[in-house]
């Protein structure tokens, strides 16, 4: 019954690394950037909904809501100011643009905020203390659930958005071939900026998550990045499913390694990620494809 | 009345230089067909008329109106289609959705009347561009650009790659297209068809005009000395 209850938990971890992922396999998907920054801003997130719960005293699920619009300003600035002059100018600036911005704001975040370390689980309520006794030794928390269905939600929803809107199309065409996009009336500017601004919401929905289910500092970005990177490429770069999927199996093998011994949790995870790569890329073709 | 004016407009890639100093117009509902050995300029030209290509110098107009910084996406509802060289047609997209997606501007062309005009894609409506023969892309690809119902189609090759019967095809459902009284700027290598379907032929030579003139009264001789550079005119 351990092991089941350790794949329950997993799963339910898992659904909270595939919300944190999302937003990287999206900008991964349209633009082949990889956003280093993506840890900080889902930190970031957690911060504004953080003001905006310590100053009015609201829910942070309300909170979220509020900061949504924030953060969705936010994605277009960052797309327009910053990725669009990188992405000019060759497939590395894209990394070592977002890689300083990922210092910019952890040290923003610390003169404004001290190395503090915060949880927005209290200011929750009860989600994040219910849970429900299904068989001995095996139990799952409200919050838990919350987390999962909202990223299946999530990935239902942009799929449906991917598959069945114009807009969607418009995505997935700029995505394939932005010059032919162009050509056909698509402004590839304004999808890459409104693709910017999705992953930056969702990023910003993994803070939230991130924020009630645990705590945070202007530090925590980067390992947040790591399991959303290794989520996305367990899931198999630019696959969005995959990514749901990789978010799953990374939380999965985190909580049967912590289940063996409490420290092999995060290493378990690493090791899933390794594997995925030899397997995927062994037999000397690991290299890495440059856009066409 | 001109529609498309191309002033001294000079391409480069870098220290390649593409065009040179190219003027010529093209009148609405004129077909005119850009000819010219590899490597001459043609698709440099179309792609820089379409808002592809920066050009380096020179202006593009476009119904009285300078158009040479709009970027091509708005080029595109002012009335300007390419359907580029090698078709670059969205492969995860379906047929469906390749042509909706291009749906800019409102007029004739539509996913329906496309279809009839392509009834070789009717039963391929659903199926991802990817998974279809080289004839059926290039359908898209046309249809794709009709469905922004444009004012000025350019073409960039649209026979290569694909069987002579193919090819008929493509060129009869063009020849609908034209006499709809659409404005047409083509880039063909086969010198028959081009000099069958357009009213009018450019050829080009490492960059330049070197013979502009009625279809009807060019002698092939001259359209294939032209070409290939043989008699360069002074």
């Amino acid at each position: 019954m351990t092991i089941l209850n350790a794949v329950v938990q997993g799963i339910f971890l898992g659904g909270f690394y595939a919300v944190l992922a999302c937003g990287l396999s999206i900008m991964f998907g349209v633009m082949r950037i990889i956003n280093l920054a993506h840890g900080d801003i889902a930190v970031l997130g957690a911060y504004v909904v953080f003001v905006i719960v310590q100053s009015t005293g609201m829910s942070p699920f309300v909170a979220f809501i509020v900061a949504l619009p924030v953060m969705i300003v936010l994605g277009y600035a960052l797309q327009l100011t910053i990725l669009e002059r990188s992405l000019k100018s060759g497939i590395l600036t894209p990394l070592l643009a977002t890689f300083g911005l990922s210092i910019v704001i952890q040290n923003l975040l610390l003169i404004r905020f001290s190395p503090d370390v915060r949880s927005l689980g209290g200011d929750a309520g009860g989600v994040t203390t219910s849970s429900w006794q299904v068989a001995s030794g095996l139990s799952v928390s409200a919050l838990g659930i919350v987390i999962l269905v909202v990223a299946v939600v999530v990935f239902g929803a942009l799929h449906l958005f991917l598959s069945r809107t114009r807009a969607g199309w418009m995505m997935r065409a700029t995505a394939e071939d932005a010059e032919a996009a162009e050509l056909v009336g698509i402004n590839s500017r304004g999808v890459y900026a409104r693709a910017t601004a999705l992953a930056v919401a969702i990023a910003a929905l993994g803070g939230l998550f991130l924020a009630i289910r645990s705590v945070f500092d202007p530090l925590s970005g980067p390992t947040q990045l790591i399991f959303a990177f290794e989520a996305v490429v367990i899931g198999g770069m630019g696959r969005l499913w995959g990514t749901l999927l990789g978010g799953l199996a990374l939380g999965v093998a985190q909580t049967v390694g912590a289940q063996i011994n409490p420290e092999y949790s995060v290493l378990t995870g690493h090791l899933l990620f390794l594997a995925v790569l030899i397997v995927r890329y062994g037999g000397g073709r690991l290299s890495f494809r440059v856009a066409r | 009345m001109t529609l498309l004016r191309v002033e001294d407009l000079d391409c480069r890639y870098g220290l390649l230089q593409a065009v040179r100093g190219v003027s010529f117009e093209v009148a609405q509902g004129e077909t005119v067909a850009l000819i010219g050995a590899n490597g001459a300029g043609k698709s440099t030209l179309l792609r820089a008329i379409a808002g592809a290509h920066k050009p380096h110098h020179g202006r593009v107009s476009f119904d009285a109106a300078d158009i040479t910084r709009v970027p091509a996406h708005r080029r595109v509802s002012l009335g300007i289609a390419l359907v580029p060289e090698g078709r670059r047609l969205f492969p995860s997209l379906t047929v469906e959705e390749n042509l909706r997606v291009a749906a800019v501007r409102r007029g004739r062309w539509n996913v329906q009347s496309v279809l009839e005009v392509f009834p070789l894609l009717q039963p391929r409506r659903h199926m991802a561009a990817a998974n279809l023969s080289g004839g059926e892309q290039q359908a898209v690809a046309i249809g794709r650009a009709l469905m922004s119902n444009p004012r000025l189609l350019l073409l960039d090759e649209v026979s290569l790659g694909l069987a002579p019967i193919v090819v008929d095809a493509v060129y009869r459902s063009l020849a609908g297209i034209i006499s709809e009284g659409t404005t047409v700027l083509l880039v063909e290598q086969d010198l028959t068809r081009a000099l069958k379907v357009a009213g009018r032929v450019i050829c080009m030579l490492e960059g330049r005009i070197v013979l502009e003139g009625e279809a009807a009264s060019l002698d092939r001789d001259r359209v294939v000395s032209a070409y290939f550079g043989l008699k360069r005119p002074a």
